[in-house]
């Protein structure tokens, strides 16, 4: 753990992507306690500048809504979004890609045809689908995003368990008595773990940009202000007031680069051999 | 070569048919009447047009003859009918495809082109301030959302400056023909394209950045250099060469990737192909055309793949063509 957090620390850009992640964090979490009101609500008359009116220090946007507080509850939203859909992402990855590496033969055929399948169909336009026929809440925009970026974990863990499955402590298990589930479970699975950690903390960013993306066309819950709404509605005055497209935007390169930063630094630390990263 | 082609073609075909299967079962898993989700959001269609989609469909028949209905109808092309626009909507996306097709086409030769030879001029100097500027920007270019890129360069290169045209295909009402017109389209393809182009072109430039330097450690290199070649020629001749296959493989792979990019890139410059098409239906709950540009767009992905398998033959000779 020291080894780790010491090699962690020798790449400049993970240290800076780390406080970066750091600050959105707090922020998420002070929201609710720093602006208690509705980031809906209209404070003051629309189109007020940044730093012109004490209290708001970002002005207000075409409805006069505090700028700033939008930006505080989109922190909570996106960070809140590309956790979980990340999490059920994992969920349905590592057990697809552990069952075709570990049983390989028609298993792993069948897995993988239906692995190679999704990550065929365009996954942006394929979540676009999902969210206009059902309708768009945040549950819903979560599995529409785990839905679509679960392909690579199958694929890395189906190549990391063929590669362990035929090592000795593998074999020894086996012959200990110990059945499948137990072997993927606390054998080889704990193994696999820092390429998935690494290629977590990338999805996580991923995750944050598409549900910016959809949010911006729309397809975003509609009682929940993010970054990605805010450039949506902003978009028809920026000739008038460009800092509301320009802020928003701001944050997620902000936190997505933080958390790609943070990706590379773990990647580092965690295998040193692996130094290329696809997909 | 040709079984080869013909052995992805047929699996191109199952994926596009499981499509369809999918978009079909879509339809009867959302909320509501299958006929009302195929005709629009509800009170746009007449209670006449509803009946008619219903007998056209089956839609009182078993599943599986539904289903056969709306195969028969996929395959040959027939995508439904948009009641919002009064059109086929094989012709509404036959008419925007081209668009598109350019779009996307010129986005993704100029990421890959600049984004191999920034990768190329990185590597060679590792650790260099050329390779430090070159990585800084292909990290934020990664980070960026694409949507954002392309509305800010909009307002700085058209809006402020004043430099190229942030919106349509073409000057309305300019009457520009033959090379004029050309002319005035590629003017109004820059800021797409490139903004388009940006996202990918970082991608790729790390890709080949680090596939350089991983190939120029193999011992064949050593070899070209105990020989006395040119740095430059083992560079060009035994490091790009090889160090390309897999920034070909993730091109393929990322083909999805820009169609999806394509859809936000073309929202904010109103530029007229499928993309637009489809931020339009999603505002008019319009889904039958959602669903055929969907189709559409995984057909050309698969189409786009099937080509990139075919570049990757050509340029790697050690692969063994079976399907």
């Amino acid at each position: 753990m020291k080894d780790f957090w010491k090699r962690f620390r020798y790449n400049r850009g993970a240290v800076i992507g780390l406080v970066i992640l750091t600050i959105v964090v707090a922020t998420a979490i002070a929201a609710p306690f720093v602006f208690p009101q509705s980031p809906w609500k209209m404070v003051q008359r629309p189109f007020l500048p940044p730093f012109t009116q004490d209290g708001l220090m970002l002005g207000t946007d075409a409805l006069g809504r505090n700028v700033l507080s939008g930006l505080v509850h989109g922190a909570y939203v996106s960070l809140l979004v590309g956790l979980v859909s990340t999490i059920v992402a994992l969920a349905i990855g590592v057990p697809v890609g552990a069952c075709a590496g570990y049983f390989a033969g028609r298993t792993d055929d069948a897995l993988m045809r239906f692995t190679e399948f999704f990550q065929t169909i365009p996954s942006f336009a394929l979540a676009i689908v999902l969210l206009a026929i059902f309708q768009p809440s945040l549950t819903f925009v979560i599995i529409a995003i785990a839905i679509v970026s679960w392909p690579p974990v199958a694929r890395l863990v189906r190549g990391e368990v063929l590669s362990l499955r035929t090592r000795e402590f593998v074999e020894a298990a086996t012959l200990s008595g110990l059945g499948n589930t137990q072997i993927i479970l606390r054998h080889i699975l704990p193994n696999a773990l820092p390429p998935i950690i690494v290629l977590a903390s990338l999805m996580v960013a991923q995750a944050i940009l598409l549900e910016s993306s959809l949010s911006f066309l729309g397809l975003g819950d509609p009682n929940i202000m993010s970054w990605g709404y805010m450039i949506g509605s902003a978009r028809t005055v920026i000739r008038t007031a460009w800092w509301l497209s320009f802020l928003p935007g701001m944050a997620i390169l902000l936190t997505v680069l933080a958390l790609n930063l943070i990706g590379e630094g773990l990647n580092d630390a965690l295998n040193p051999r692996l130094t290329r990263k696809s997909e | 070569m040709i079984r080869f082609i013909l052995g992805r073609l047929v699996k191109a075909v199952f994926i596009l048919l499981a499509i369809l299967v999918f978009n079909f079962l879509l339809i009867h898993a959302a909320p509501g009447d299958p006929a009302a989700v195929m005709a629009g959001e509800a009170g746009a269609a007449d209670e006449k047009f509803l009946a008619d989609l219903r007998t056209r469909f089956g839609l009182d028949q078993p599943l599986y003859v539904q289903l056969w209905i709306y195969l028969k109808g996929a395959v040959q092309l027939d995508l439904g009918f948009s009641f919002r626009q009064q059109m086929p909507v094989a012709e509404l996306i036959g008419d925007r495809l081209p668009a598109t097709l350019l779009l996307t086409g010129v986005a993704f030769v100029l990421s890959l082109v600049l984004g191999v030879i920034a990768g190329v001029a990185a590597s060679a100097r590792q650790g260099s301030w050329g390779d430090t500027i070159i990585s800084t920007l292909a990290l934020l270019f990664y980070a960026t959302p694409l949507f954002w890129v392309a509305l800010m360069a909009a307002l700085v290169f058209s809006v402020w400056l004043g430099w190229l045209p942030g919106f349509g295909y073409s000057t309305i009402g300019a009457g520009y023909t033959g090379f004029a017109h050309a002319l005035d389209v590629a003017k109004h393809l820059v800021l797409p394209a490139t903004t388009l182009g940006l996202f990918f072109m970082a991608i790729y430039m790390r890709m080949t950045r680090a596939s350089m330097l991983e190939v120029s450690r193999l011992d064949f290199v050593k070899t070209a250099r105990a020989k006395g070649l040119k740095r430059s020629v083992i560079q060009r001749r035994h490091i790009l060469r090889n160090a390309l296959l897999p920034v070909i493989t993730l091109a393929g792979l990322q083909a999805g990737q820009i169609f999806g990019g394509a859809i936000l890139t073309e929202t904010v410059f109103a530029w007229p192909g499928i993309g637009r098409l489809m931020f339009e239906a999603i505002n008019q709950r319009d889904y039958n055309v959602i669903l055929g540009v969907f189709y559409i767009s995984a057909a050309m992905v698969l189409l786009f793949n099937l080509i990139t398998d075919v570049v990757y033959v050509i340029i790697d000779p050690r692969i063994r063509l079976t399907g």
